[in-house]
Parts: structure tokens; C-alpha cells; sequence
């Protein structure tokens, strides 16, 4: 399913751009995944899974969508991201890096002693984390507050949040859904990165997340579902939930491990680093693609 | 001396210091979970209804939203019941709040015994102990009215987040309108060379009696207010403590890991002191009026007397 992008001139045209677009993120994204890889390999430890599920729907956000100034990390009117699935915080760094809120080196010191990318994020340590998250079902909690503050002072800027599915069994998940469906935040969109998979297996065994869309529907929010590797009908979703008149809720769905085929949809990668001789490999792959 | 004297909620004063600081500062925001007749933040609310947030019932939500609140450049104060504010949300105090150092000052009402009939689930006996734990956090238990609306100013200013304990009697009024508010500072209440009787909040009423009852006696005791638990006025506590030689904390909470623990932590490193701790011991709370449980736990001021005149013994 591909929803067709706005674009005002004729059909060639516009299928010119977008195959532009096309090329531009995804080639961004195979760098991104290339860093996940090396940087949580580096690091011995870490959640591959969850960081390259999420890296297209990131891509998207920090290199198309976003309102945003690397050079000035606190600039009131930029749009914010809430990484409410903390662990997946290598692709976010990635993303940062290569947006340019730090140098691209500081990642292959990931979850050192000293280093200014903690294991989940931490907003007062990386330069462009917002909020730190970490322990589950937070974040969008966070993003709401955050909605609420921008709404309340008349400003223009959008708040995006990741949520997990593993996450989605969070009771503040639903608090947090909850409140923000009752204020109709039209400056707020969650992105689920509906991968299927958490640590004990699959969602639908561990904690079915049952029917999802009509979960979110009955919260208040307007449901839009994606192929969240399919990085145009990602943009094309976003810039749909600008017009809606309440939350918006993007249910993407991906593949856990997406990139690297011996991680794909392979719960052990949840939360095991690649061994050195796995890290060469993926890294191979991921240049290949 | 103190047989007729006014007593007056703290809840008001928050309600008063709030409806001050709104007045004249657009970042302050104020958030409640379905409370805010009890917890006051209702005048806020009419008074500036844009800058107000009713959470539902859902405390975790409240502390995380508004962590996202202060993340955006508010300063935000956040109201429910103590047992909730610290218990229930108490991961999101500690990851979304402190972790993240933002401007969120937690301030919760119907802290201790004193709750009365509503029984142990609504009365937090632990959550000085829980919030001291929590690195960043600063931890006021204010005594009265006045005390209340200054600390709540004061707090408002410094940076990062704060737990401001509140009861829900009415309780003496101390302090004045001229009250100025020192933030880490203990007061020295009334002078004493025999022993330094600290106490904060309810019991700091409860203490300056006890040490009336003792001067009566010969027995002069020294009353330090902690109204700051945390930073913990370390010189303060040091100076009182190396004149008197004797220790007694008073606290309307768990005698573990609260207001004595802190002072003890504290002596047990610096100044090795004999020591007593009045305060709950290990246990639940139960239902019955205020003043039934403050007598039936031993934290009224006859109590306090007799526990000094044994250790003086």
C-alpha cells in the first residue's frame, strides 16, 4: 500500500521526486543500520532487534520530516522526538550523529564508562536527546506533556514518539493514550514499530496486543497503518497526521532485525550484541544491500 | 503558653504560594490527578484554567506528563496524595523527573498518619524515604501555613525537581506573614543545651511542645526544624548536636530511612551521638482520627517528653 504524496506538479514529476526521496532515505537508512551494527558490536552488549525495526521510521522523521537545527538542540520551535522504546537507543544515536548533534565517533564508545551515549538515552548526557527513557511506557507519557507545553504556548512545533509493541503491554502506554486522545493533541503522532517480537517471544503469545488499530481508534486517536520499512509511505503517513484534528497513531509495520537476514525476526537479537565474526558479517550484508 | 492558638491548613498555603507564583510567571503550569479539591490546586485551576491539567486518575501519567511539561520550559507542579505521588509513580518520579533533572516539584498532600480514617492504603509513612533516595531530589516537609506558601516559592526557583510534603490537618500556625523561608537551612526553633529535638512538618508543633512540657521540668531542649530533609543542613545539625551531646529526631513517617535516618547517616559519620528516633516502627497505619493515631503510634508531644526524659535519664 503506498498512499500517494501531495506534490503539486504532474504525475512524472512528482514520481521524479519521490524516487529521489526514495534514494535519499533509504541510502541514509543502510548507513544508519551500518552503525547500529558496528556501534552495538563494538559495544558487546545492546538491542539490535528493536534499533533496526525502527531505523527507516527514523530516517524519515530526522532526514524529511522533523523541523529541526542540530546546531541548536534547544531551539524552541523544533519538532521533538520521544524514543519511548529506550532500548532501541543506537538508532536514534545514529540518526543524531549523521543529523549532525555530535560526532559520528562518539558512537563506537557506546555504553562505555564515560561515554555520552548511555545504554538507553539520556537528554541531559547526548546532545538532541529529548527526554531520558528507558524504563518502558514513559516516553509517550513524556511526548504528551510535551504536546501539552507547546500547545499551551501557542507553538507551532509537532511531537513524534516511538512506542514498542512489547511496550504496548505498558498500563501508562494506555494512561498516556488516554490523555491525550480526552485533550485532542493534533501536535502529537506515535509511530508504533509493530515488530511482533519482545524478549520472551512473539507479542501475540507473550501478551496478545489483539486487534491494535481499533484500540488506539477507541482511545481518540486517528489510525493509520504503513509498511515501516517502506520509507515513502512512512513520509506519506506523516505528513497525513498533520491534518488530522487529534493524536495521531502510525502503526508501522516491521520486520525485528530488519537488514541483516541472520536477525531478521530472530528474537535472540533482541537484546544480544553480534559476536565480532556476526558484526563483520551484518556489516557486509548491510554494504551489499 | 500554646494552649489557644490558630491552626490553619498547609494545603492553603500551597494554594496561595501557587496563585502567587501563576500571577506573575507564565511557565508555571500545575497538574493534578482527579485531587485538586483536596490537594487546592483547584484555585489554581479557575484562576488560570489554561495552565492547569486534570490527569485523571492515573498518578503515573501525572508524573510523566509532567516531566514532558518541563521538558518544554515550564515549571511544573505536580499534586496528589503523598502515598501515590511517591509510591504508585514512583519509577516515573525516578526515570522521567530525576533522571532526566527537570523542573517538576512534586507536591503532595495527606502525607503520614494523620490522614486518620481513610486507614494505612492513604497514608504514606515511606515516602520521605523513598524521595530522599532519589538522586536530585530535594525533599521539604514544611510546619505550617506560612511555611508551606514560602517553601513552595522557594522551591519553584531551584532548578530541577522537589518533593513538598504536606498533610491534611489543619495544624498551629508558627511562623508569620513575615516568614522568610531559608531552603536547607534548619531552624533553630528554640534554644537548649540538654538535647536537640528535630522534628519538620506535623511534628515540629508536636516537639515545641514536648519541649515546653520538659522546661517545665528543668529540662532544656533544643528544637531544630528540618524543614529541608534533603539537602540536609549538615553545619547545622553538627553545631546543635556537639553543644547538646543527644539526639532525638521526630517524624510522622517510618522511623526507616526518613528524617532520623537522615540525621543519623549524617552523626553516625561525622559526630557519633546516642540517639532516638521517634517515629513508625516498621509498620502499617490504621483507620481512626488523627489525634487517636498520633497518640496510639507515640508521636504526640507527652510521648516526645517521655522519650527525652528517659534518654536524659
Amino acid at each position: 500500500m503506498i498512499i500517494p504524496m501531495r506534490r503539486p506538479e504532474g504525475a512524472a514529476a512528482r514520481e521524479m521526486e519521490e524516487k529521489e526521496l526514495r534514494e535519499y532515505l533509504e541510502n541514509i537508512a543502510k548507513e544508519v543500520r551500518w552503525d547500529i551494527v558496528r556501534m552495538i558490536g563494538l559495544a558487546g552488549s545492546g538491542h539490535p532487534g528493536g534499533s533496526l525495526s525502527c531505523a527507516d521510521i527514523l530516517v524519515c522523521l530526522y532526514f524529511h520530516k522533523m523541523n529541526h537545527d542540530p546546531g541548536r538542540p534547544d531551539w524552541r520551535h523544533r519538532d521533538r522526538f520521544v524514543l519511548s522504546k529506550g532500548h532501541a537507543a543506537p538508532a536514534l544515536y545514529a540518526v543524531l550523529a549523521r543529523s549532525g548533534y555530535f560526532d559520528r565517533e562518539e558512537l563506537w564508545k557506546l555504553r562505555r564508562l564515560g561515554s555520552m551515549l548511555q545504554g538507553h538515552p539520556d537528554r541531559l548526557k547526548t546532545p538532541g536527546v529529548e527526554i531520558s527513557t528507558g524504563s518502558l511506557g514513559q516516553g509517550l507519557a513524556a511526548a504528551v506533556g510535551m504536546a501539552l507545553g507547546l500547545r499551551m504556548e501557542g507553538n507551532p512545533a509537532h511531537v513524534y514518539a516511538l512506542i514498542g509493541d512489547g511496550e504496548s503491554q505498558e498500563g501508562g502506554i494506555w494512561e498516556a493514550a488516554m490523555l491525550a486522545g480526552h485533550q485532542r493533541l493534533r501536535n502529537l503522532t506515535a509511530i508504533l514499530d509493530h515488530n511482533g517480537l519482545q524478549i520472551d517471544g512473539r507479542c501475540c503469545e507473550v501478551l496478545d496486543l489483539g486487534d491494535i488499530a481499533s484500540r488506539w481508534r477507541a482511545f481518540g486517536w486517528e489510525v493509520l497503518e504503513v509498511n515501516g520499512h517502506d520509507v515513502l509511505e512512512i513520509c506519506c503517513a506523516l505528513d497525513k497526521a498533520d491534518e488530522f484534528d487529534r493524536p495521531g497513531m502510525i502503526i508501522a509495520h516491521t520486520v525485528k532485525g530488519k537488514g541483516v537476514s541472520f536477525m531478521e525476526n530472530n528474537v535472540d537479537f533482541h537484546g544480544k550484541a553480534p559476536t565480532p565474526e556476526e558484526m563483520e558479517k551484518a556489516l557486509k550484508e548491510i554494504e551489499g544491500s | 503558653m500554646r494552649l489557644q492558638r490558630e491552626t490553619r491548613n498547609t494545603r492553603d498555603g500551597y494554594a496561595a504560594a501557587l496563585l502567587e507564583l501563576g500571577e506573575k510567571d507564565e511557565r508555571i503550569v500545575v497538574l493534578d490527578a482527579d485531587l485538586a479539591k483536596s490537594t487546592q490546586t483547584e484555585k489554581f485551576k479557575q484562576r488560570f484554567p489554561e495552565r492547569f491539567v486534570d490527569c485523571g486518575v492515573a498518578e503515573q501519567n501525572l508524573m510523566a506528563t509532567a516531566a514532558g511539561l518541563a521538558a518544554t520550559g515550564k515549571i511544573v507542579f505536580a499534586s496528589t496524595f503523598a502515598v501515590f505521588a511517591t509510591g504508585r509513580a514512583y519509577d516515573q518520579v525516578r526515570n522521567n523527573i530525576a533522571y532526566s533533572n527537570l523542573d517538576v516539584k512534586i507536591c503532595a498532600s495527606h502525607g503520614g498518619i494523620t490522614v486518620g480514617e481513610d486507614g494505612s492504603s492513604h497514608q504514606a509513612l515511606e515516602d520521605i524515604t523513598l524521595m530522599r533516595a532519589v538522586p536530585r531530589m530535594k525533599v521539604v516537609v514544611p510546619a505550617d501555613y506560612y511555611e508551606t506558601r514560602e517553601a513552595v516559592k522557594a522551591v519553584a526557583y531551584i532548578p530541577g525537581p522537589a518533593y513538598v510534603r504536606m498533610g491534611r490537618p489543619k495544624v498551629p500556625v508558627l511562623f508569620d506573614e513575615g516568614y522568610r523561608f531559608e531552603f536547607g537551612k534548619a531552624r533553630v526553633m528554640r534554644g537548649g543545651r540538654d538535647v536537640t529535638v528535630i522534628a519538620c512538618g506535623y511534628m515540629l508543633h508536636q516537639a515545641l511542645d514536648a519541649a515546653e512540657e520538659l522546661a517545665r521540668e528543668g529540662i532544656e531542649a533544643e528544637v531544630l526544624n528540618l524543614h529541608t530533609v534533603k539537602p540536609l543542613d549538615r553545619e547545622g545539625i553538627l553545631e546543635s548536636v556537639s553543644r547538646t551531646g543527644r539526639v532525638v529526631s521526630c517524624e510522622e513517617h517510618s522511623v526507616l530511612g526518613g528524617v532520623g535516618g537522615a540525621v543519623a547517616e549524617l552523626l553516625v559519620e561525622e559526630l557519633p551521638t546516642p540517639m532516638r528516633m521517634i517515629g513508625i516502627r516498621d509498620s502499617f497505619g490504621t483507620s481512626g482520627t488523627a489525634e487517636e493515631l498520633v497518640e496510639h503510634f507515640g508521636l504526640d508531644a507527652h510521648h516526645i517528653a517521655e522519650v527525652v526524659r528517659g534518654f536524659l535519664a
